[in-house]
């Protein structure tokens, strides 16, 4: 009896994950339109400032660095969580937590920098479409960081059960993700920016 | 930059004021609401409705609501399709019809974008939530839950549709749109906003379900069910499935973007500023072309079952069909462009996507002769499923053809925009999908009810609605060939349209008979339920497993989950008279408790659309928080399911099960 | 009783079909009538891939009614093989013939969206005649450069002349459409669309938009007049008579919505209207002219 009930539970955990995965793969349709919207945009400046102009490559990685170490430590979290080092396991959370909010912070004053020099989305279809397509990256950063806080004190009540650590897993595959989605921001607008494609 | 004004946003008395149609329009809305609520309440129906209905998570029930919404939402646009026919038939000359022509813009855009989101996507979710669990031998979907949230999601942004009958108005652009008539400079009213957002909220719905039966496909099927054991109805739904994953994010972003364009003052498809509406076009075509054939597939599914069961024998060239089925979702993606032949992309680029056009015509071409040699040698039974069949054959081939015209550019350019390509497209849409899917209800209605419809009444409306359809859109193919454009509102007297526009419209009368006939049929079956019942389990002389256990289908289905060997297994277990079945132990299993949160995110979606329709940032707030608490509250919750012991079976199920332990 | 009823059933679609015959001599069949050379091409590869179908939906519909009459289970004599499910030649054959078909339909797209392609000048002795297209809400400006004068909702050119009609919006997107001189073609504002027609018969023909601009969409018709070369000179001298002047300050003043305009003239039009029109959507950092998708 036991064991049947232990197999259900098994297909409901794969079940999950295969939903998740997919549900990533509806996500990469959605900033692939996004990026091929930049892609037709970010010539059309209308007079305003182009990429060349306006991004600074030093911060820009230093955005991508602060991104790339939370994927790391988030991924901390999870060895911590298969090891059942409950603390550990909120320690890094916490660190991730930290970077994460941090890369926010860094995105949001870019933005708003951008929008006190006067060269808002409002400009140009390319400085609309680069609001867009990092905001919706930022959007969903800002639900991971959300995802983040809840599960960590579903973590400290609850302890690791085999609900939280598939909802820790599910976290950490989405924050990889939007990290992968990052380095293509970062290589497409910011570099490719740079050298002025 | 005051995007979000003030505590009621944008709307003002004003949004209240309309026209006499739109009054009535309104009153008729409001009365049968009010009409609905004295009537649950006088037959004391309030507990049985919230209690078995609203917070099921059961998909036979959630597709029996997704139809019931579905239905009305058919009748709806229906009305706005004999508001097109009236005004065109009587707008000639000197006459301006009953409509002006903003009121006419918005009644057609109604019309398109209702019967594609609320009436065909909404039948069909209902007939993949009734049929994919039960074909495949699985006693729910993979997610319950989420299953219920696109169901209510659905219903909020067709609340949302609605609302803008009565608040505001809608949009005028047309169902699919297109800037720069959609953006704020040309369409400075909410009515795009509308149009927007129930198209949003009805698009994540749908994209949620898409990876729901996806999962459901992969994981739940009965034991022993490889994929090539699988129903041609599963293959079918599971090749929709995966163009709504791929095609509606698609629309997500397209349609953000355009709303973008409109609170934020961004230059997306703005003429001018250095946005691009061109690249509108391809991307909402880049969703728009998939969309079809999301539609279209699960009603040729729907058509491989009645065929094979009504006449008696096993599908023919099942290989072939799954291959065309898999040719048609990936061809579906390569052929958008043969919406806008005439934007001067080029002979080049034309003829490329003309010539992958027509390659998809040659699996579908396949299917139909398959289907026709599952006739072959067969011992048809023409009951009102193959009369919707036979319907379906003759008008979607004569709509093929009329595609094939379309796919050839410079063709094309004689034809895009007239209403040649309206009657085309309604051939497959009308005769394909919506054909497909009556045959489909009236197909699997013992299974959920217990008891039958009048097949005889079904036959008649069939007819209606065939010889209905040929009335009203034969004339609008040779008014194309006329040079009438699609979406006048008025023409000169002189080009002599007339005649055909009114013969369009005892058309449109006719498949009206056709849709109340159905109406009758449904309510003198209720009516004559006890004779009609369906004792056997198993009316149609059916293949598949779901007519292998009794009607109704009780809430978990299989009792025993079956286990597979090969295609066609219970019709042959039929056959065979000595086939002593293999003898199953019952075990306990869980099922997924009713749960009213997925009501409650409808409420707040509809908030948070509504909000975002008007400006009205505290509203918009408030929905945006209720959604994320109530998915915070769902998922924290760890007592889900319950436990179906013996005691639990329906009556049937345990005399069955009691006979053979 | 029964062949009268079966007559009765085949009396009624011919009586429809002669109405419908009687109709349809009282009216013009633009498509199918066409005046110019690019319309008739148009209309004979229509036919042509209407001919080819026919190989399929013929086949279709014959096994269609002879199937269910011969296999309905009132017939119990025909034969019945339940389990006959597969057949490496049937389906060969229907994967076959479409194909074979499609490809001979696809080298036939191929071909003629090249030779047919809007952007491509008309070979003719005679030089082609430029004209400057607007949509504008809700009407159609026509600007002829070489002669500097401009008319609205009418277009007239000379017979057996190549015309290159250069399009573009100062409006939503429009769809030019003269059914019998050529196909249609979009108007977008910041882009510049092309469509090469020749008249090749004198007449007046329908003109209008086929895309949804806006509440005067309706009204969005014009008279396209092909006319000989003496009465093409006779009708520009007549323009140029006009009071009407197309300057800028004469653009903004007949750029204001309204609906159902008659034919109006303007003795001048100033060269450079037509690109201070499409440049007006253009972004500044991008002095090129957009030709549209692709090109």
């Amino acid at each position: 009896m036991d064991k049947t009930i232990d197999l259900v539970e098994n297909t409901e955990k794969t079940k999950t994950y295969i939903g998740f995965w997919i549900y990533i793969m509806t996500d990469c349709v959605l900033f692939a339109s996004l990026f091929a919207v930049y892609a037709v945009l970010h010539h059309n400046t209308n007079g305003g400032p182009s990429g060349q102009s306006l991004f600074s490559m030093p911060y820009a990685l230093a955005e991508t660095l602060i991104l790339l170490t939370s994927s790391f430590t988030s991924g901390l979290s999870m060895i911590a969580a298969r090891n059942n080092h409950k603390n550990k396991v909120i320690f890094w959370l916490a660190i991730t937590f930290l970077l994460g909010a941090s890369f926010l912070y860094l995105e949001l004053h870019e933005f708003n920098h951008l929008v006190q020099i006067g060269d808002s989305w409002r400009v140009s279809g390319f400085l609309s479409s680069y609001f867009t397509l990092v905001g919706t990256h930022g959007l969903h950063i800002t639900v991971g960081l959300l995802w983040m806080a809840i599960i960590s004190l579903v973590v400290i009540k609850r302890g690791l059960t085999k609900g939280t650590i598939k909802g820790l897993t599910l976290l950490n595959i989405f924050w990889h993700f939007l990290d992968v989605i990052w380095i293509f921001i970062f290589s497409v607008v910011y570099l490719m920016g740079h050298i002025g494609l | 930059m005051n995007y979000f004004a003030g505590i009621l946003g944008l709307l003002t008395i004003d949004a209240f004021k309309h026209d006499l149609v739109q009054y009535f329009g309104v009153a008729v809305m409001t009365l049968s609401a009010i009409f609905a609520v004295l009537a649950l309440t006088y037959f004391k129906r309030w507990k049985w409705l919230f209690g078995e209905w609203l917070t099921s998570l059961d998909p036979k029930r959630i597709g029996v609501m997704y139809i019931a919404v579905a239905v009305l939402m058919l009748l709806k646009a229906g009305t706005d399709a004999g508001m097109m026919r009236l005004q065109q038939s009587i707008s000639v000359g000197n006459n301006q019809g009953f409509l002006k022509a903003s009121h006419y813009q918005q009644v057609f855009s109604a019309h398109g974008t209702t019967m594609i989101f609320f009436a065909a996507m909404g039948l069909m979710f209902g007939l993949i939530n009734i049929g994919v669990p039960l074909l495949i031998g699985s006693r729910d979907v993979a997610f319950p839950f989420l299953n219920s949230v696109s169901f209510w999601l659905f219903v909020s942004a067709m609340l949302l549709l609605n609302t803008s009958l009565a608040i505001g108005d809608f949009s005028g652009a047309g169902w699919l749109a297109y800037p720069p008539l959609s953006e704020l400079q040309f369409s400075p009213s909410t009515g795009v906003d509308y149009w927007i957002w129930s198209l949003q909220i009805a698009g994540i719905g749908s994209l949620l379900s898409g990876i729901n039966f996806i999962v459901t496909i992969i994981k739940n099927r009965a034991k022993g069910m490889t994929l090539m054991k699988m129903p041609m109805f599963v293959w079918s739904v599971f090749g929709s499935m995966t163009l709504v994953i791929f095609a509606f994010p698609i629309l997500t972003v397209t349609i953000t973007l355009l709303y973008l364009d409109r609170l934020l003052g961004m230059h997306f498809f703005t003429g001018a500023g250095g946005g691009n509406p061109m690249m509108y076009v391809n991307l909402i075509w880049a969703w728009g072309h998939p969309e079809v054939y999301i539609l279209i597939l699960p009603a040729f599914g729907i058509f491989s079952e009645i065929v094979a069961t009504f006449s008696r024998k096993r599908l023919f060239g099942y290989t072939s069909m799954v291959w065309a089925i898999w040719a048609i979702v990936l061809l579906s993606f390569t052929v958008w462009l043969h919406h806008f032949f005439t934007m001067g992309s080029g002979a080049d680029v034309n003829g490329f996507f003309g010539i992958m056009t027509m390659i998809i015509a040659i699996p579908t071409g396949v299917k139909i002769f398959n289907w026709l040699f599952t006739m072959f040698r067969g011992r048809i039974k023409f009951a009102s499923p193959m009369i919707w069949f036979m319907g379906f054959i003759i008008l979607f081939s004569i709509g093929g053809i009329a595609g094939v015209l379309l796919a050839v550019p410079p063709a094309d350019f004689q034809l895009n925009n007239s209403l040649f390509l309206v009657a085309h497209f309604h051939s497959m849409i009308v005769s394909g999908v919506l054909f497909g899917y009556f045959a489909g209800l009236t197909y699997w209605f013992p299974k959920i009810y217990g008891f039958s419809v009048k097949d005889k009444i079904g036959k008649y409306a069939a007819y209606f609605w065939i010889v209905g359809f040929i009335v009203a859109f034969v004339p609008l193919y040779i008014l194309g060939i006329l040079g009438a454009t699609r979406r006048m509102n008025h023409y000169s007297s002189s080009l002599g349209f007339q005649p055909l526009f009114i013969v369009a419209g005892i058309g449109v009368l006719i498949i009206g008979a056709g849709l109340f006939i159905q109406l009758i049929q449904i309510i003198t079956s209720i009516r004559d339920r006890k004779k009609l019942q369906d004792k056997t389990g198993d009316p149609w002389n059916g293949r598949t497993l779901e007519w292998s256990i009794p009607s109704p289908a009780p809430e978990y289905s299989y009792a025993i989950l079956p286990i597979i060997k090969e295609r066609d297994q219970f019709w042959n277990e039929k056959q065979d008279e000595n086939n002593s079945k293999i003898q199953k132990k019952f075990k306990n299993f869980s099922m997924p408790k009713n749960s009213y949160l997925g009501l409650v995110i409808a409420f707040f979606a509809f908030s948070l659309g509504f909000a975002a329709v008007w400006h009205i940032l505290w509203l918009f707030i408030f929905g945006l928080l209720g959604i994320i608490s109530i998915i915070i509250i769902r998922s924290l919750d760890e007592n889900r399911d319950r436990l179906v012991t013996f005691d639990d079976l329906s009556k049937v199920d345990q005399l069955a099960l009691g006979k053979e332990q | 009783m029964k062949k009268i009823k079966i007559l009765f059933f085949c009396l009624i679609p011919l009586l429809i079909i002669y109405i419908g015959y009687l109709y349809l001599k009282t009216v013009n069949i633009a498509v199918l009538n066409p005046k110019g050379e690019i319309a008739l091409k148009e209309k004979n590869l229509i036919l042509f891939a209407l001919t080819l179908s026919l190989f399929v939906l013929v086949p279709v519909f014959v096994m269609l009614i002879a199937f269910s009459i011969k296999y309905n289970e009132k017939n119990t004599k025909a034969k019945y093989s339940p389990n006959f499910d597969h057949s490496r030649i049937f389906e060969s054959i229907w994967w076959g013939i479409p194909t074979i078909l499609i490809i001979i339909l696809s080298i036939v797209t191929w071909q003629s969206s090249h030779s047919l392609d809007p952007y491509k000048a008309i070979n003719s002795p005679k030089p082609t005649l430029n004209i400057q297209v607007v949509s504008m809400d809700w009407k159609w400006l026509f600007i002829y450069p070489d002669s500097e004068i401009a008319s609205v909702n009418d277009l007239t050119i000379p017979i057996n002349t190549p015309v290159n009609l250069e399009i573009t919006s100062d409006a939503p997107m429009n769809q030019l459409w003269i059914p019998q001189l050529a196909g249609q073609i979009m108007s977008m504002p910041g882009m510049v669309t092309h469509l090469n027609l020749i008249g090749n018969e004198t007449g007046t023909f329908r003109g209008m938009s086929s895309n949804i601009s806006g509440q005067g969409f309706s009204g969005m018709t014009f008279n396209a007049h092909v006319v000989s070369d003496v009465n093409y000179q006779n009708w520009i001298n007549s323009a140029r008579k006009s009071p009407n002047v197309l300057n800028k300050k004469g653009y903004q003043a007949l750029n204001v919505d309204s609906e159902y305009v008659p034919a109006t003239y303007y003795s001048y039009a100033s060269p450079d209207l037509f690109g201070y029109i499409y440049n007006k959507y253009m972004s500044p950092s991008n002095g090129n002219i957009n030709t549209g998708m692709g090109n």
